[in-house]
């Protein structure tokens, strides 16, 4: 498999933090990548390095052999990653129709076809029902996917989700779980997730990047990445092994 | 062309417009020279309130300064009438690019160094201040004296000079209103509609969603001040008169804005209901004071105060969106 995102040697320096230190790894076509680490390691640095919200002080990000790092975040999305936010950013006075329309108008100059296009997706993420709720009424795990429709009515080859999975119940793990399993089954699409709940993680991932102190700990596939001991002794505890 | 104006729009909504429509072109028969006035100011600033809203009610870009864009069309057209007899249609052609440019400068200025908010407001505010007191020294437009046109004619109208019968005004600001009205619709279903919404939701989620919100931003200051210029031109062969203290001045920028937010800002129908209720009760009010001998300076200024502070109160989205769901029709987006 070819990588689809290949980010070498990033820094990023604010002030005197260094929050993200020479950070190499590559995500290949068709899987999905995970990054974990303790609160304050610098995921979300890297995170929004690739999406476009800062340039980095070192090193190359690149996307489909072109490089992104510096481009604006309106760019990065139009050569084909989406993103979504921590902290929920839907268009809070919209519908959740028109939210996911606006994502869709990217690529299609027709209103019409852009609908269709949100329709499919909305009936993806288990929204459609809910189409023409104003956006603000929603509960927070209708929020988080509608934040995941409105990257994808992009067409994203590449979706960026940050922590996704926060706050949701047990049960609503997993259907988000299975809603990304089937949309990269299905579809091929890449996923980069940042995420702090391991259940999801564990199921998702085929591959794991460890961040600490901004640093590149540990990368590997899911189940030797939770061995080593480094790991276990930063960020998961004794105990998560059990 | 109709069929797709009206597509989409419930039934009952439209014999409600075309009740609407009819009752304003039937209006001049009935009403006096007065009467007639009035209805040309309500008019005049539902015009200008949807030309507003478009940058603040559809982007979310607040402008304190649209008084710069009338004044920029109404001293251009004027100037280009008194110095070469160019009519006023024709004047339009050089005034719309005039403010359009003005706009994309300030929009510039502000979208490029990332002046947001409160200070794109200020920044707006300072240019229709500059253009007051440049215009004051200007001796092509007589400056401060001010700039008249010859006093119109009433025994004939001439639409293509704009010189003749405030029944003619009257016609002219329904058909401007009424265009208005039909592509800002047009605009808010398209796909640039939907992106200024997302930008006036949350411009970072909308920059990350691929929109270019500067482009975006600048298309909506340049439509908004194009369209404003008009109402300047207007003004001009209505009123016959200019005078930078008064087209330039701040309190011009206010009464524009607050049609649409008394009305209802981003709404269609807001800009229109707005300048209804507060040019028209606001007149009625004078009139009143007048009829009873009380001489009041200021009281319409005071009313309008009331006004706005009981909306805001009462009806912080505005009195359509209330009104809407009290007649049982509705826009689609807000």
């Amino acid at each position: 498999m070819t990588a689809l995102l290949k980010v070498d040697a990033v820094s990023k320096r604010f002030r005197g933090l260094l929050a993200v230190d020479r950070v190499s790894f590559e995500v290949p076509e068709g899987s999905i990548f995970a990054v974990i680490g303790p609160n304050g390691a610098g995921k979300t640095t890297l995170f929004n390095m690739i999406a476009g919200v800062f340039a980095p002080n070192d090193g190359a990000i690149s996307f489909n052999g072109e490089r992104i790092d510096g481009l604006t975040p309106d760019k990065v999305c139009r050569r084909g990653i989406g993103r979504t936010f921590q902290l929920v950013r839907p268009f809070p006075a919209l519908s959740v129709e028109d939210n996911v329309i606006i994502g869709a108008l990217l690529h299609r100059p027709h209103v019409e076809t852009a609908r269709e296009r949100a329709h499919e997706v909305l009936r993806r993420l288990d929204l459609y029902d809910k189409r023409a709720q104003r956006a603000s009424g929603l509960t927070l795990p209708d929020r988080k996917r509608l934040e995941v429709a409105r990257a994808l009515a992009t067409d994203p080859k590449l979706l960026l989700l940050d922590e996704v999975m926060a706050g949701l119940r047990p049960t609503e793990t997993d259907r988000m779980v299975a809603i990304l399993t089937s949309l990269n089954r299905d579809t091929g699409l890449t996923i980069l997730l940042i995420e702090h709940v391991m259940r999801a993680v564990m199921a998702l991932a085929s591959r794991i990047l460890v961040l600490h102190h901004g640093a590149a700990i540990a990368e590997g596939a899911p189940e030797a990445v939770v061995r080593e001991p480094a790991v276990i002794s930063s960020y998961l505890g004794a105990e998560a092994i059990t | 062309m109709i069929a797709r104006l009206i597509e989409g729009v419930p039934r009952r909504t439209l014999a409600m417009l075309a009740a609407l429509l009819i009752a304003l072109i039937a209006a001049p028969l009935v009403s006096g020279d007065y009467l007639l006035t009035v209805m040309i100011l309500i008019l005049y600033f539902a015009y200008i309130g949807q030309a507003w809203n478009i940058m603040m009610g559809f982007a979310g870009q607040l402008s304190l300064g649209h008084a710069l864009y009338v004044g920029l069309g109404a001293y251009t057209a004027a100037a280009l009438y008194v110095h070469y007899g160019i009519g006023p249609w024709i004047g339009l052609l050089v005034a719309v690019p005039i403010a359009a440019l003005a706009g994309a400068f300030i929009g510039f200025l502000a979208f490029r160094f990332r002046v947001a908010g409160v200070y794109f407001a200020i920044l707006t505010i300072a240019f229709a201040e500059f253009a007051r007191v440049g215009f004051d020294h200007l001796a092509w437009t007589s400056g401060s004296s001010g700039l008249f046109l010859p006093v119109a004619q009433y025994t004939h109208n001439d639409l293509w000079l704009l010189r003749g019968h405030p029944v003619m005004f009257y016609y002219v600001i329904l058909a401007a209103t009424a265009l208005a009205f039909i592509i800002c619709r047009a605009l808010l279903q398209s796909r640039v509609g939907y992106f200024w919404l997302a930008i006036r939701e949350d411009e970072e989620a909308a920059r990350s969603a691929g929109i270019d919100t500067f482009h975006y931003k600048m298309v909506a200051v340049v439509i908004s001040a194009g369209m404003t210029s008009f109402a300047g031109v207007f003004y001009a062969f209505f009123y016959n008169n200019l005078f930078p203290e008064q087209v330039f001045h701040i309190s011009r920028s206010i009464e524009i804005i607050l049609g649409p937010i008394v009305g209802g800002i981003g709404t269609l129908f807001g800009p229109i209901l707005g300048a209804l209720l507060l040019t028209g009760l606001a007149e009625t009010l004078t009139a009143a004071l007048a009829a009873l001998g009380v001489d009041l300076p200021g009281a319409k200024q005071v009313f309008y105060g009331i006004c706005l502070l009981l909306v805001i109160v009462a009806l912080p989205d505005g009195v359509w969106p209330w009104l809407a769901r009290k007649l049982g029709v509705r826009e689609r987006k807000s």
